[in-house]
């Protein structure tokens, strides 16, 4: 039997397209997304996805069929036509991928300006430090006597609040330390420090970052979140967790020889497990410090142990950015 | 026979040369840009297989969670080194060793514009490649080949200065080479070649040339700076001095994500040269393919923030460099389905060139597909510093550029050596690289995208089996140079002679005899055909020419192609053999 090569080109493209719309919906390659806005890329990463492994099948597919059908048969050593080009076909193959990755692109402005990404004072207005951005450097002496913390001439960086949440306080307040291998989390409202981020679910959620000694990166696979930390910086990320679960928080920038092991937690719990645990850890630092002699740090968790260094240190970002402003 | 010319008259080179070549020529300061570039190849060579042994090092690492073959610190600096070598002394100079031995014969030149210029070039880069390795002796460098500060300001600082001085060696070589290119494509061809008239390679060389010179120069400064932090306590980059890390990050990679194409851009030329050779059939789209390279040079310079979408970069810088970097897709696309278009209805000699040259297609298409992913913010946040981002780079790097090389040495290496490889044992090292290649760096992906970082020495047990079959893959990888070694080897001593033309093609190299007189050409050749006019009615007239003259003189056979495998020297079914027919289907 004999089938017109239109209407086989045809049935193939279909194939394809079925095939890669399968795979696209199919591919179990994310872990599970603990927050709307991590579903959302999820969908677009499905999206890009289902064009790829199209893309993949038509290249790997023609190449296939070329390295069976079109190779060279014993004895004859003629040349093949001279087919030098084709002006329409190659305009074809020009827009598509043209237009193809234009949707990409808009779908993907879409997805980050909902994430928060382009946050119109990019610091977000809400936080102090950004607070302080919107005055000019001529202002800072002036202030240099407040007794709040010092001017931070530059502006934050990373995720800040969604479209229509602008200028609005999140409802949980961390301050974020990175430093070699360690996270610090330190929850402004209740003065607790902790070795990793407790937040309820369905609240919202900012991480004010900074880094102690060099670039750490704060990531969250389970968010789709991640945001390098840089010393005289501060950075942002802000998110609102959907699921309750205990997801792990990667160190994703290279920053010495135990990066690997710079891991904690971020456990998302119900607003009354982590009401119990704000009052717990209220009571927990203040017992720590008294006790500091009796206890064995080997007995401790990451976070009641560095918490008084924390504080001794008096590591966050204020003071980072205090140095910095001194220095110069 | 195997010294005939598609144009008698003008070409064929005289039977004895004024010089010889001596043996000693490769280990001395030559200005022979074919010596010199097959000095780049085999110096690249060498580094390729250190670079192997430092990766396969890392694998080993890493085919546990814990850190137990090597210490983290160590593996660090494997990492460091392996990324730095393959770089800077691997892809880069096997690049330039290719164009320089290629260019001059393409257009029909004697030698490179600056031929000492060129040696200069060649011989900054053994020094600069032992002062890399000897840091292992002293304190070798922790920081990543992309040395972010404050990092590099404190890990290492004998090993990080040491890996400065050689990428400044390293870089300067790049840059005297680029400069050379360029002056040679413009000003030294034949007078009857046009631009248009050019082997794409030669394209492709001058859009790498182009962004060598652009951009070689900014990480040169920013080294330059990074050094002063290092040695004199500056803070340029230094926060704790009131520096910012994130200008060294602009300033580096404003030079290392153009150093991606520089590492590329020369190979895309290769699999365009050598696929229509042998699909024997001319390339689809000569002028979009040579202008997709100008387009692709051009983009390359603004897209470098994209390497910092989650560093300090505002939302709206993000979007811009995220758009410029999709738009590369479209140039790069173009090339993909042209050479696709190139395969289609050829009559394809599957022989090693070729099955590189697929290979290449077909590894590459995987990296391309990738990097639309990761060129979109949303998805990047999720996938930056990761695993994803590994097996995307490697399937560009190793998948494209080192496909390439390969394509390219059993193309043209019979005209090098005036040898011909050795086919079965070419076909099995690429079906070893192949799979090596795929199984090392596609379960990478979805490692990335699950939750591993890179760089990391100790990792989530959860991630154990993938990362097994990952070293399992790179063990693979470190056989399959085997056979190509070996074959390589073999065949540079006691390989059967190469005809000046194995392959039939109508590309100026092939023009001359193999290995080409010192000179190049004796007479300034004359183009008959374009570069890629293969079964137009103009080449088969002169091949029918041809074959009358050399159907006189049956005697003189070249080669037996059986023993070639590779081609059929000036016949075709309808007429006499000259040359005994190939038994096989190669």
């Amino acid at each position: 039997m004999n089938i017109p090569s239109s209407i086989l080109t045809l049935l193939v493209g279909i194939g394809i397209t079925l095939a890669s719309l399968w795979y696209g919906q199919n591919n179990h390659l994310l872990p599970v997304a603990a927050s709307a806005e991590a579903a959302e890329v999820d969908g677009l990463f499905n999206t890009m996805a289902t064009i790829s492994f199209g893309l993949v099948l038509l290249v790997e597919g023609v190449l296939l069929v070329s390295l069976v059908k079109f190779r060279r048969r014993q004895d004859d050593t003629t040349d093949a036509a001279p087919i030098h080009g084709n002006i329409p076909l190659e305009i074809v193959w020009t827009a598509i991928p043209a237009i193809v990755v234009l949707g990409i692109g808009i779908y993907s402005f879409e997805i980050y300006n909902n994430m928060g990404g382009l946050d119109p004072m990019a610091a977000g207005q809400h936080s102090m430090h950004a607070h302080r951005n919107m005055k000019g450097s001529a202002i800072a002496a002036s202030l240099s006597d407040d007794p709040q913390p010092p001017e931070i001439t530059q502006i934050a960086l990373g995720i800040g609040a969604s479209p229509g949440k602008e200028g609005q306080e999140a409802a949980i307040n961390v301050d974020v330390t990175g430093l070699q291998f360690a996270w610090l989390f330190n929850y402004k409202d209740t003065d607790i420090t902790a070795g990793e981020l407790h937040v309820p679910v369905g609240q919202e959620v900012q991480l004010n970052m900074s880094a102690q000694d060099v670039i750490h990166a704060f990531w969250i696979p389970q968010l789709r979140l991640k945001q390098d930390t840089i010393p005289g910086r501060i950075t942002e990320l802000r998110f609102t967790p959907s699921k309750i679960g205990t997801y792990p928080i990667v160190c994703a920038e290279l920053c010495g020889g135990y990066h690997g092991a710079m891991r904690s937690q971020m456990i998302v719990e119900t607003p009354e497990e982590y009401a119990a645990w704000v009052a717990e850890n209220t009571i927990a630092n203040v017992t720590n410090l008294q006790k500091t002699i009796a206890i064995n740090p080997a007995e401790l968790s990451d976070g009641e142990f560095l918490a008084p260094y924390a504080d001794e240190m008096g590591i966050n970002s204020e003071v980072i950015a205090q140095t910095h402003h001194h220095s110069m | 026979m195997a010294q005939a010319q598609l144009d008698l008259a003008a070409n064929i080179p005289k039977p004895h040369h004024e010089e010889e070549r001596r043996w000693q020529d490769f280990f001395g300061f030559s200005t022979d840009h074919k010596v010199i570039g097959i000095q780049y190849l085999v110096t690249a060579f060498f580094f390729y297989l250190v670079g192997g042994a430092l990766a396969t090092a890392v694998r080993t690492e890493l085919a546990t969670p814990d850190p137990d073959f090597v210490s983290p610190e160590l593996y660090n600096s494997l990492f460091t080194v392996h990324g730095t070598v393959m770089i800077f002394l691997w892809i880069v100079p096997a690049g330039a060793g290719l164009a320089n031995y290629l260019i001059p014969l393409m257009i029909g030149a004697r030698d490179m514009a600056f031929p000492r210029l060129n040696a200069v070039a060649f011989w900054l880069i053994p020094p600069g490649g032992t002062l890399l390795l000897a840091s292992f002796l002293v304190q070798a460098p922790q920081a990543g080949w992309t040395s972010y500060p404050p990092l590099s300001l404190l890990t290492g600082k004998v090993g990080e200065e040491i890996w400065i001085l050689s990428v400044l060696l390293l870089g300067t070589s790049s840059i005297l080479g680029g400069l050379n290119f360029g002056v040679t494509i413009f000003k030294m061809r034949i007078p009857t070649m046009g631009l248009n008239d050019m082997p794409l390679l030669c394209w492709a060389m001058i859009a790498t040339s182009a962004l060598i010179l652009l951009s070689t120069p900014v990480l040169a400064a920013a080294l330059i700076l990074l050094s002063f932090d290092l040695l004199a306590g500056t803070s340029f980059f230094n926060p704790t001095g009131g520096g910012d890390p994130v200008v060294y990050q602009h300033l580096f990679w404003f030079y290392s994500h153009p150093a991606v194409y520089i590492m590329v851009l020369p190979f895309f030329g290769v699999i365009s040269d050598v696929l229509p050779v042998h699909a024997r059939k001319p390339i689809f789209g000569y002028q979009a393919i040579a202008y997709s390279s100008l387009a692709i040079s051009f983009l390359g310079l603004i897209v470098w923030a994209h390497h910092m979408f989650t560093s300090g970069t505002p939302g709206w810088l993000r979007m811009f460099f995220m758009i410029t970097t999709m738009i590369i897709a479209v140039p790069t696309g173009i090339k993909v389905f042209g050479w696709l278009a190139t395969i289609w209805g050829g009559k394809l000699r599957l022989n090693s060139a070729m099955l590189f040259a697929m290979g290449f297609v077909s590894t590459f298409v995987m990296g391309g597909v990738t990097g639309i992913m990761v060129a979109s913010v949303p998805f990047d946040i999720h996938v930056h510093d990761t695993y994803f981002v590994v097996a995307h780079f490697h399937y560009v790097l190793f998948g494209g550029a080192v496909f390439g090389v390969f394509a390219a040495i059993y193309h043209w290496f019979p005209k090098m050596t005036g040898r011909m490889m050795n086919e079965p044992w070419g076909i099995v090292h690429f079906v070893l690289t192949f799979v090596g290649t795929n199984l090392t760096f596609m379960p990478m992906h979805a490692l990335g995208l699950q939750g591993m970082p890179r760089r990391v020495a100790m990792y989530d047990p959860q991630f154990t089996t993938l990362n097994q079959v990952c070293t399992l893959g790179s063990y693979i990888l470190a056989v399959s140079t085997i056979p190509f070694l070996i074959n390589a080897a073999w065949s540079w001593l006691k390989g059967p002679k190469a005809p000046a033309n194995p392959w039939e093609a109508l590309t100026l190299e092939w023009m001359t005899s193999s290995p080409p007189p010192i000179e190049n050409f004796l007479v300034t050749p004359v183009l008959k055909t374009g570069p890629y006019d293969y079964g137009s009615r103009k080449t088969l007239a002169i091949r029918q020419r041809l074959k009358q003259m050399t159907g006189s003189r049956p005697k003189e056979v070249g080669v037996p192609v059986s023993q070639a495998k590779s081609s059929t020297v000036f016949t075709d079914d309808r007429s006499t053999m000259v040359v005994e027919p190939e038994k096989d289907i190669k």
